[in-house]
């Protein structure tokens, strides 16, 4: 139901993905993840190696970071990030590219997987891999099932459906083996045997090649899915692939579904079969008046700034600058911060697409209730949320809003239906909260 | 150095607006112009032209000098009532019969409610039936059509009664109906639109092909169209069925009258119907069995107006009471 088809800009679909250059100084985010914040354990002037444990997840829900460049920690202190809020960081001034000898840097693709699957989930835990999709859930604490509940799917999610965004179709065009074995070590750790790889239909270079490959593994299957925005977004695609639906206010596993993105399962690979901690991310670097779109793999804490002066600084007509796509990614009001887990991509977006119109009324047009893939009525939550009735927000289900923007975008007139109910479901989950307090 | 823009999600924006809808509907609506004017000739023109600009410069006065405020003509949506209530009077009507009705549509019925977007009746049809009920005789003396090319500059034209009517009356004096075919057009008459009527209700053919624009531009869903003309069809052959020495087949149901002109593009209005595809459904049933009611037993052969302004009234209700199926509401073991 619902869903939208704005326009694909997939500029950056046939470039290679390559290597950006190793910054001269790296500024790590000590918390690069949903949850409780990581401790730093390494001091001013520690040497570091890549790959050396420098803050540690200690909290059930927390991750470990690990240092993407060896050199010498030159400070660490309170740094802005892309949003221009202050966070613990730390800086490290890069010196050669020194690696810890237990990762194995070596090409060949390792298909046996030794670990049984508590070895898999500690190993996870231990390199720091988060969910790469965006939200930087830690990936171990998602794959150990809560009591009384039973994964009956792994799920890869593939779609990419946002527009630019072309990072996952160049990993299962270039690393697909890889891709495939983290897949399979995911669903070794949920002890299933088949995994689900769903791709957009619109990356067919991508599907073919995953298909030919899924041809030596048992139990693995790729799935061509509608293209359609949000196609991706966590409850469309179980829908898509189990015709599940997840009930409101519920997670994945409630209907026995695990979800990793494309970029999760690679680096589980490269966690569990290559030793390898989370050290880079990759990402696309596109929009309309980029001349020479990338796919790069970039280390942790590369500043922003190198990118883009890299590839011949910000274009004239530059509106707004994304982290993520342009339908859920966030405008970054500092292009002075750094990279960090999860960091799909860097766009440019010129006015002409990316300028507010004026909000006009609301002609009751219903392309809003149309495009809502969850079913919900935009206009009238918007309105509800503008006049403060919590209540009746909560009534008509504003909670379940994934803020994929297909109402927003599809506005004739232009209003800011979910900067209203983004607004409102902040305040209905107060509320909320506030009496099941008052409850207890 | 550039400066930056921030904001929330989505940052990326469909490129249709509302004046881009409501012009499309305009154009819509043009093949059903070009038939009247060829059946009705110079005085189409005259009652198209005069509603079209009492209408805007209506919303054009009342936003200026009573709002105060921004005017939004250029958005087109005057346009179109002026147009949608030319399109329902007869060819002849005299001027300031039209300049009352466009006061009405626009004045009363839209601006009074907060303009675009926040009235609660159809415009067009609220001018319509303001002026069906204040000049009963005016508007129900219909022009034929013109027969020949030196009537076409004529403001004179030779009146008779519409096929609703003719069958109207037949049944008030308990005639067989079905007597009544040779008295009534043809089809291909109907579908052409060479028979009396208001301007823009003759031609059944150039209103479906303005509705598959419509559809095609995806202004309208095929919802309250369908659900309309087809609880008409089903009610009308039921009665025809049962007796039809006393009611007409559905066929003149669907083609005569302004059925089809007020299911494609008048029902349809996206500020005076529902939200959800059921609400729409539900909308275009009501609708139907209005009209058909009125048509049959009620005393004005035509009973499309009231049915939608009618079935306008509950559109709150039907918001409220027929919400899209939320994601998740099916219960998965």
């Amino acid at each position: 139901m619902g869903g939208i088809h704005p326009e694909e800009n997939k500029f950056a679909h046939p470039i290679k993905l390559e290597d950006f250059l190793i910054p001269q100084q790296v500024v790590m985010f000590a918390t690069q993840h949903l949850g409780a914040p990581s401790t730093v354990i390494v001091a001013k002037g520690d040497k570091v190696k890549v790959g050396q444990l420098i803050a540690k997840g200690e909290a059930f829900i927390s991750a470990n970071l690990h240092a993407s460049c060896s050199g010498t920690v030159a400070k660490i202190d309170m740094v802005s990030d892309i949003a221009g809020l202050k966070k613990q960081a730390i800086t490290i001034t890069v010196e050669g590219d020194e690696w810890e000898e237990s990762i194995d840097r070596t090409p060949d693709i390792v298909s046996d997987i030794k670990m049984e699957k508590n070895e898999i989930i500690a190993c996870i835990k231990e390199k720091g891999i988060v969910g790469l999709g965006g939200a930087c859930f830690p990936t171990h604490v998602k794959l150990m099932i809560p009591d009384g509940k039973k994964a009956q799917y792994c799920i890869i999610n593939a779609a990419e459906c946002e527009p630019y965004i072309s990072i996952d179709n160049r990993i299962m065009i270039e690393r697909g083996e890889e891709l495939i074995i983290g897949a399979c070590i995911l669903r070794k750790a949920l002890a299933l045997n088949d995994v689900y790889i769903g791709v957009e239909h619109n990356k067919q270079e991508a599907i073919a090649n995953l298909q030919q490959i899924a041809t030596k593994y048992s139990g693995v299957h790729v799935v061509t899915l509608k293209t359609k925005y949000p196609q991706g977004a966590e409850k469309q695609l179980i829908k898509s692939i189990t015709g599940r639906e997840v009930p409101a206010g519920k997670l994945p596993i409630d209907v026995g579904c695990v979800v990793d993105n494309v970029s999760t399962a690679l680096a589980v690979y490269e966690a569990v079969q290559k030793n390898k901690p989370l050290i880079s991310n990759y990402m696309t670097y596109s929009g309309k008046s980029v001349a020479n779109p990338k796919n790069y793999r970039v280390r942790l804490g590369t500043p922003l700034k190198d990118i883009i002066e890299a590839n011949g600084g910000l274009a004239e007509d530059t509106e707004k600058v994304i982290s993520g796509g342009p339908m859920m990614g966030k405008s970054i009001s500092n292009i002075n911060s750094y990279t960090i887990k999860g960091f799909s991509s860097l766009l440019q977006l010129n006015a002409k697409e990316a300028k507010r119109l004026e909000p006009q009324n609301c002609i009751r047009c219903a392309r809003c209730v149309e495009a809502c893939p969850m079913g919900l009525e935009p206009y009238l939550l918007s309105l509800l949320s503008k006049q403060n009735r919590l209540e009746d927000c909560e009534k008509e289900q504003i909670m379940s809003c994934i803020e994929c923007g297909s109402c927003q975008f599809t506005c004739p007139s232009a209003r800011p239906l979910l900067d209203y109910i983004r607004l409102g479901k902040n305040r209905t989950g107060g509320m909320i909260r506030a009496r099941m307090q008052q409850n207890k | 150095m550039n400066t930056l823009h921030i904001s929330g999600s989505p940052h990326v924006h469909t490129n249709d607006s509302v004046k881009k809808i409501m012009w499309t509907v305009v154009i819509a609506l043009m093949p059903a112009l070009l038939c009247s004017i060829y059946y009705f000739g110079i005085n189409a023109v005259r009652v198209t032209l005069i509603s079209v600009a009492a209408c805007v410069f209506f919303e054009w006065f009342i936003q200026k000098f009573i709002y105060k405020g921004k005017t939004t003509i250029g958005d087109g949506s005057a346009v179109i009532t002026g147009l949608l209530l030319a399109f329902n009077v007869p060819s002849n009507l005299h001027w300031a019969i039209i300049i009352v009705g466009a006061l009405v549509a626009i004045g009363v019925s839209k601006m009074a409610f907060g303009g675009l977007g926040k009235n609660i009746f159809n415009p067009a049809i609220v001018g319509r039936v303001f002026l069906l009920i204040s000049f009963p005789q005016q508007m129900t003396t219909w022009p034929k059509p013109i027969t020949k090319m030196s009537e076409f500059m004529s403001l004179d034209a030779t009146t008779g009664a519409t096929p609703l009517a003719v069958i109207k009356s037949a049944m008030n004096k308990g005639e067989d109906v079905s007597a009544l075919t040779s008295q009534l057009p043809d089809y291909m008459q109907l579908l052409l639109g060479d028979r009396g009527g208001s301007l823009g209700e003759v031609a059944a053919a150039a209103i479906i092909l303005g509705g598959i624009i419509l559809l095609a531009r995806k202004v309208i869903t095929w919802h309250i169209p369908v659900s309309f003309i087809g609880t008409v069809f089903v009610f009308a052959t039921i009665l025809h069925l049962a007796n039809p020495q006393l009611y007409i087949a559905p066929s003149y149901h669907l083609l005569s009258g302004g059925l089809l002109l007020g299911a494609i593009f008048m029902a349809t209005d996206m500020v005076t119907s529902p939200m959800s595809a059921w609400g729409k459904i539900i909308f275009g049933f009501g609708c139907g069995l209005l009209t058909i009611c009125i048509r049959v037993w009620g005393s004005y052969p035509e009973g499309v107006s009231f049915a939608i302004l009618l079935m306008n009234a509950v559109t709150p209700l039907i918001n409220k009471g027929f919400k899209p199926k939320r994601f998740g509401e099916k219960v998965v073991v």
